[in-house]
C-alpha cells in the first residue's frame, strides 16, 4: 500500500516543487518505487524542475478523463529507474481535477508504487485542496518570513478539516514542517525568524531545514533535482530530510553561521 | 561587516525578527480561534442583525457574538449596542 505525501504551503514561491522533486528523487534513490504528481493544472512546472519537459505526451488530466492510461502518461526518470513523473495539464481547466477522478488515479498508482508525492499548487483553491485531500502525510513548506508562516498556519487548518481523513474521522494527516531558504547569518543578526521561532508559532514536527543556497537555482536551471548535488548544503539537507522522513534520527545541519577565520571576520563579511 | 559593525550587532540583539515573531503570534492565535468557532455563527449574527434592524436602526458592527467554553458548557454571548436616540 502506497503512502501519499502532499507537499503544500499556501504561499507561492517557497519551494514546494523543489521539495517535491528532491524528496521524490531521494526516496527513489533509496530503492522505493516513487511517483511525483504535478497538481498545478494550467501552470505545470514540475516537469521543468525534473528535467523531463520535452518528454511530456499525456498528462494527469488525460488520465482522469480516460484519454490516456497511466502507462502512457507516466514519465520514467532517466537517472533513477524507480522514479516516475506524472505531469499536470497545461491547457485544461483546474476543475478537471475531480475528487472521484483523482481518487481513482491515486488508487491505481497505489498498486504499483511505495510513495506518491503530490506537488500542490499555491493558494487554497481547488487544485491545492485536491492535492491534499487523499494525503496520509503533509510536508508544509515554509519560509522564515511572516506571510509564509501565516499561510502555512492557514493550510494546517485546511488539512485538519477538509481532507479525506478528516471527513472520515480517520487518524489525522501527519503534518511536518520544512523550513526553506533559511539564512543562519540573518537569524544570528536578528533579521530572520529562527527555526525555534517558527516551530513555536506553528507547533509542528520539524522534518528539515534547507539553507538558502545558490545550488537550488542552479539545479532548476539545469533540470536536475537539487538532492543530486551532494556537494551542496541544500542537497545534503534534502538527503537528511528523506532519511528523517523514513525514521532515521539525524541532527539538523546548517543552522549555524559558518565559522570564519579571524582575519576575514575583522576586515570583511 | 567590519569591526565596528561587529560590536554594534552584538549590542543590538533585537532585530526585526522579534517584531515578526510577536506579530505572528498574535495573528495566528486570533485566526486559530476564529477557525474553531461554530460555522453557523456568522449567519446567526447576520440574521439577528436583520431582526433587530426591523425595530431599531443599528450599525453593521453594533452586534457581536462570541462563544466561550467554560468547562463542559458553552456560553453564547450576544451583545447589541443600541443607538442613543431611538431610530424610528
Amino acid at each position: 500500500m502506497a503512502r501519499i505525501i502532499v507537499v503544500t504551503s499556501g504561499k507561492g514561491g517557497v519551494g514546494k516543487t523543489t521539495t517535491a522533486a528532491a524528496m521524490a528523487m531521494g526516496l527513489a534513490l533509496r530503492g522505493h518505487r516513487t511517483v511525483v504528481i504535478d497538481f498545478d493544472v494550467g501552470l505545470r512546472n514540475l516537469d521543468l524542475i525534473m528535467g523531463c519537459e520535452r518528454r511530456v505526451v499525456y498528462d494527469f488530466v488525460n488520465v482522469i478523463n480516460g484519454e490516456a492510461n497511466l502507462h502512457q502518461a507516466l514519465i520514467k526518470d532517466k537517472r533513477c529507474e524507480k522514479l516516475f513523473v506524472l505531469p499536470a495539464s497545461q491547457t485544461k481547466d483546474k476543475d478537471s481535477l475531480t475528487k472521484e477522478g483523482v481518487g481513482r488515479v491515486l488508487a491505481e498508482l497505489a498498486e504499483g508504487f511505495d510513495y506518491i508525492i503530490c506537488d500542490s499548487p499555491a493558494g487554497i483553491e481547488h487544485g491545492a485542496t485536491m492535492a491534499m485531500y487523499y494525503a496520509d502525510d503533509a510536508i508544509v513548506v515554509t519560509n522564515p518570513e511572516v506571510s509564509s508562516v501565516r499561510d502555512s498556519d492557514r493550510m494546517l487548518g485546511i488539512l485538519s478539516s477538509r481532507s479525506r481523513r478528516a471527513e472520515l474521522a480517520d487518524e489525522p494527516i501527519r503534518e511536518f514542517l520544512l523550513l526553506t531558504r533559511y539564512s543562519p547569518t540573518r537569524v544570528a543578526a536578528g533579521e530572520m525568524l529562527s527555526v525555534e521561532d517558527v516551530q513555536e508559532i506553528l507547533a509542528l514536527d520539524l522534518l528539515g531545514v534547507i539553507p538558502e543556497s545558490e545550488a537550488v537555482l542552479n539545479a532548476s536551471n539545469s533540470g536536475v533535482p537539487v538532492i543530486l548535488n551532494d556537494k551542496s548544503e541544500a542537497g545534503q539537507a534534502y538527503a537528511d530530510l528523506v532519511g528523517r522522513y523514513l525514521g532515521e534520527k539525524l541532527p539538523h545541519r546548517f543552522l549555524e553561521v559558518p565559522k570564519k577565520g579571524l582575519l576575514s571576520r575583522l576586515f570583511k563579511g | 561587516m567590519n569591526l565596528l559593525d561587529y560590536f554594534r550587532n552584538k549590542q543590538k540583539k533585537s532585530g526585526t525578527a522579534s517584531i515578526a515573531k510577536e506579530r505572528l503570534q498574535i495573528l495566528v492565535a486570533h485566526e486559530r480561534s476564529a477557525r474553531n468557532t461554530h460555522s453557523y455563527l456568522p449567519q446567526l449574527q447576520r440574521e439577528l442583525l436583520e431582526v433587530v434592524r426591523k425595530y431599531v436602526t443599528v450599525d453593521q458592527d453594533a452586534i457581536t457574538i462570541s462563544v466561550e467554553q467554560e468547562g463542559t458548557q458553552e456560553i453564547l454571548e450576544l451583545n447589541i449596542i443600541l443607538p442613543d436616540s431611538p431610530g424610528r
